[in-house]
């Protein structure tokens, strides 16, 4: 018993986010009187998320370098909006060519803002807050006030296209594929935790109880069943998701397994020790702003295919959205810990609970003092728990 | 006149550390006390617990201050009777200006509103009195260290001070400032101040003391009287370094090879002002299996001069050669030295040498990944495996090796440190202070791994403040000071007087 206790105390924090997000959903389920999880609004939820969800992958890794965060992303994704707008909507150039020149200019940002944070050492905070205003203002010179619509239907199928059903031999009415791919993601994830386990049990590690660990993988499985469920039972599986999935992946093997990935939580942990152990801290920096730019530009695209328009006020707040979703899902404000996924789930706690609020009727007022209160509560948490373990 | 304070049977632990040791302290009125000692002897602990820095109740012992038990709670307490502590590192706000700083938490204010009039004239009187001749509305950062030196002082007599503590006055001070400080300090003894000394250049406080208390290891040893009992310098160093070593040091034969590491006419400069020079003129070599120790006092730039040749780590404007197996060699980052087999292990393990979020395993593969990758991709059970391997070797005492670093014992820490650096498979390891803040059993366990590695044939820089240290693991010893090796002495000659006198013979000539 005392075990248990004691397993449970110690992954509280790793899992707390994660059960925070259940509550909230079940919450909202039952006071949305079931319209929450239906399969046609968690696929919205996750198409209407989609911006931050990419935003927070980019943000974390800046966060990790220090407590760094990046303010001019809402105005990048405007930005980026407003050259694909002009490229393919006036100039009607093909997609293409129009989606390298704006992942191209998203590198540019990139550059151009890495250079003054990590090469003349000029605080993020400050570099991105004069990006806000500059790719705002750029923004609208290019728009000239005004807003592009509407895209041509490929451009538009990145937000809101679906996967197709292509193993639907018989006619099912539900989406064969995804329910496929849902099996073969469980089979795998299974396969990959037993091979985990094996491992730690080699080394000697400390391991969770085997009862423990078939409830964990028990519920992480009917996790990505009931997902697949819901977007089975609606269109399947939308072009965008596979998009964030492939980023999420990429992120989380970067960070964990590779060297860059670790000099980024060395850097965070400890600059001065990180240098003393050879590692160029400023290139680490430089390098996660750039990648930060490059991924507001995705996300640029992919808010401007999803409301089919280059609008002069997209992306407002963006920002802000990004950064409380890495804070709540358990970053430090001081870098060096964090996660992609944490940031994930945290931005599908806000993400919910914007949904969920919404269909209750809440007003935006009201949405915006419990969102206020929910990012103070979680970092709370975290700076509490961590002086506990610490004294 | 009468005694002023009187510190009874003082004992300050710190966790693994016994800083003092039932410290007997008495100071007279009216005079300028010396306390003299060692780096670690534990002068800095006995005047912090006096100033109210290590409050009531985290000591034992008493303190009688004009008569009366004092249970000082911090540092406002014992400004309030009159002791006020100048540190070694000045505490002064540079963008603020001398007034400003003078009356600094002891404004000259009505209801919350300062009397900036009264603030500026009072500071002119004061300012007179320590024969500064500046502007109070002068930034601080505009004056010389020297002059912020008399602000500090300044500033204890807008306090109404009785007892001015001050911590090595003149050490970051040219001749000039130092000469004028020590006859300010006569001066206000004139005026009834009481003073204690701490100071490490030893022909000053004959100059100035009239009574000379020495601390060693954390025990007061002697208080000598000026013109009552027959003082030198050497006696003065004999009380301050005598002790008896008993086995402290793990016992080795050295095998000494080639020379394989040569450093020739180093200078470095100092990293913001350009113009400072820190390191002047050294040229030290090293021999394949030998240590050798780098000596000196707090401030000497062994810690500068060791980080400068490791990938420019400090400093600008560096000049001179490194010689590495009989091929020059030049190193711009640290990236470079590490590669081409210089590693440095920092005096400060918790601000430079560790990330304490991070875990044992993390932090010692952390500058040799690339020894357990393959294109960028961690292989992280061969990073187990180095982790567990140094763990049982250097006997890492700790959970696992998923324990975060900022958990272990001092001792425990100093060992992930310094896995760290064997397994970056260096020929040179250049090790900074590395058995600082840990207790002796640990000691020994370094000192042990330390003789390992030479015997494995690596060249070892040792640079310690600990005389005893350095006596009994070093092969041969460079003493330094001021930025420039002032001594060289084999295992055979060094001793702790031996090595003072190097030090105390230079300061001589500089000052």
């Amino acid at each position: 018993m005392e075990n248990i206790g004691k397993t449970i105390k110690n992954n509280i924090r790793q899992y707390a986010m994660l059960i925070a997000l259940v509550v909230i959903m079940i919450f909202f389920q039952i006071g949305t009187g079931g319209i929450l999880l239906y399969p046609m609004n968690v696929t919205n939820l996750v198409l209407q998320n989609s911006y931050v969800l990419i935003l927070a992958i980019g943000m974390t890794l800046c966060i990790l370098t220090g407590g760094n965060i990046d303010l001019s992303v809402g105005s990048v994704v405007a930005f980026i909006g407003a050259v694909s707008g002009t490229l393919m909507i006036n100039m009607k150039m093909p997609m293409f060519p129009a989606l390298l020149i704006t992942l191209g200019i998203g590198l540019l940002i990139g550059l151009w803002q890495g250079f003054w944070i990590a090469y003349i050492r000029i605080p993020a905070f400050i570099v991105t807050l004069a990006g806000m205003l500059l790719f705002r203002g750029l923004t609208n010179t290019i728009l000239q006030g005004l807003t592009l619509a509407p895209y041509p239907p490929e451009y538009q199928a990145i937000s809101g296209g679906f996967i197709p059903d292509f193993l639907n031999f018989f006619g099912a009415s539900f989406n064969v594929t995804t329910i496929v791919l849902g099996i073969v993601l469980s089979v795998l994830y299974v396969i990959m935790a037993i091979r985990k386990r094996k491992e730690r049990d080699k080394y000697n590690f400390e391991n969770t109880p085997t009862l423990f660990f078939i409830a964990q993988v028990i519920i992480i499985v009917a996790g990505i069943m009931l997902l697949s469920y819901w977007l089975a039972a609606y269109k399947g599986i939308p072009i965008i998701f596979v998009i964030i999935g492939t980023l999420v992946v990429i992120y989380t093997v970067f960070t964990q397994k590779t060297v860059p990935g670790r000099y980024i939580y060395a850097m965070g942990g400890n600059e001065k020790a990180a240098q003393l152990s050879g590692i160029n801290t400023n290139k680490v920096l430089f390098f996660t702003y750039v990648n930060m730019s490059v991924l507001a530009a995705v996300a640029g695209i992919s808010f401007s295919s999803r409301i089919n328009s280059a609008s002069p006020v997209a992306g407002q707040s963006f920002e802000l959205d990004a950064i409380a979703a890495c804070f709540i899902g358990g970053a430090s404000a001081y870098g060096g810990v964090g996660t992609v996924i944490g940031a994930i789930i945290g931005a599908l706690v806000m993400g919910v609970l914007n949904n969920g609020m919404s269909i209750m009727g809440v007003g935006i007022d009201l949405q915006m003092t419990i969102k206020g209160l929910v990012l103070l509560i979680a970092v709370a948490f975290d700076v509490i728990s961590k002086r506990k373990s610490r004294g | 006149m009468g005694t002023i304070l009187e510190m009874r049977n003082i004992t300050k632990v710190f966790p693994g550390v016994k800083a003092l040791d039932n410290v007997n302290f008495k100071v007279e009125a009216g005079e300028i006390h010396a306390l003299v000692g060692e780096n670690g002897a534990g002068k800095s602990t006995l005047m912090n617990v006096l100033s109210g820095i290590y409050p009531h109740g985290t000591y034992s012992g008493e303190i009688i201050y004009e008569g009366n038990v004092c249970t000082f709670r911090d540092i406002r307490d014992s400004e309030k009777v009159g002791i006020v502590i100048i540190h070694q590192e000045l505490a002064l706000q540079p963008y603020l200006s001398i007034g400003e700083n003078m009356f600094l938490g002891n404004e000259r204010q009505k209801h919350g509103f300062i009397n900036w009039s009264r603030t500026h004239l009072e500071a002119r009187e004061l300012l007179k009195r320590v024969r500064l001749n500046e502007s109070s509305q002068t930034l601080v950062k505009d004056i010389s260290v020297g002059k912020q030196q008399l602000v500090e002082i300044a500033k204890a007599l807008a306090k109404k001070v009785k007892l001015l503590i001050l911590d090595e006055p003149t050490a970051a001070l040219n001749e000039d400032d130092s000469n004028n400080l020590l006859d300010l300090i006569l001066e206000l003894k004139k005026d009834g101040i009481t003073c204690i000394l701490i100071s490490h250049k030893l022909n000053e406080v004959m100059k100035v003391a009239d009574t000379i208390t020495i601390l060693r290891d954390g025990a007061a040893i002697e208080t000598l009287k000026v013109g009552v009992d027959a003082i030198d310098e050497d006696r003065v160093i004999k009380g301050m370094v005598g002790r008896t070593m008993v086995n402290r040091f793990p016992k080795r034969e050295p095998k000494i090879g080639e020379v394989a590491f040569e450093v020739r006419d180093w200078n470095v400069y100092h990293p913001v002002i350009t113009d400072r020079k820190i390191i002047k003129d050294v040229n030290i070599k090293v021999r394949r299996g030998e240590i050798v120790g780098i000596s000196g006092l707090m401030g000497a730039g062994r810690t500068e001069f060791a980080m400068s040749i490791f990938g420019k780590a400090y400093g600008s404007r560096i000049s001179g050669q490194i010689i590495k197996d009989g091929k020059p060699i030049e190193f711009n980052t640290v990236r470079e030295a590490i590669d081409n087999g210089v590693s440095y292990l920092t005096e400060d393990r918790k601000s430079a040498g560790l990330i304490l979020i991070d875990d044992i395993r993390h932090n010692i593969t952390l500058p040799s990944l690339k020894k357990i990758s393959k294109k960028g991709f961690i292989d992280q059970n061969k990073e187990v495996m180095v982790a567990e391997e140094y763990r049982s070797k250097l006997d890492i005492k700790s959970s696992s090796i998923l324990q975060k670093a900022g958990n272990l014992s001092g001792g425990n820490q100093q060992k992930v440190v310094l896995s760290k650096w064997i397994f970056s498979r260096p020929d040179i390891l250049i090790l900074d202070e590395p058995t600082r803040g840990i207790d002796v059993g640990a000691k020994y366990e370094i000192y042990t791994i330390i003789n390992q590695l030479a015997d494995e044939g690596k060249s070892i820089i040792f640079i310690s403040s600990e005389l005893p240290e350095i006596l009994g693991i070093c092969d041969r010893i460079y003493v330094m000071n001021d930025g420039r090796i002032v001594g060289e002495l084999t295992r055979e000659e060094a001793s702790s007087e031996s090595i003072m006198k190097c030090i105390m013979q230079s300061n001589r000539e500089v000052v």
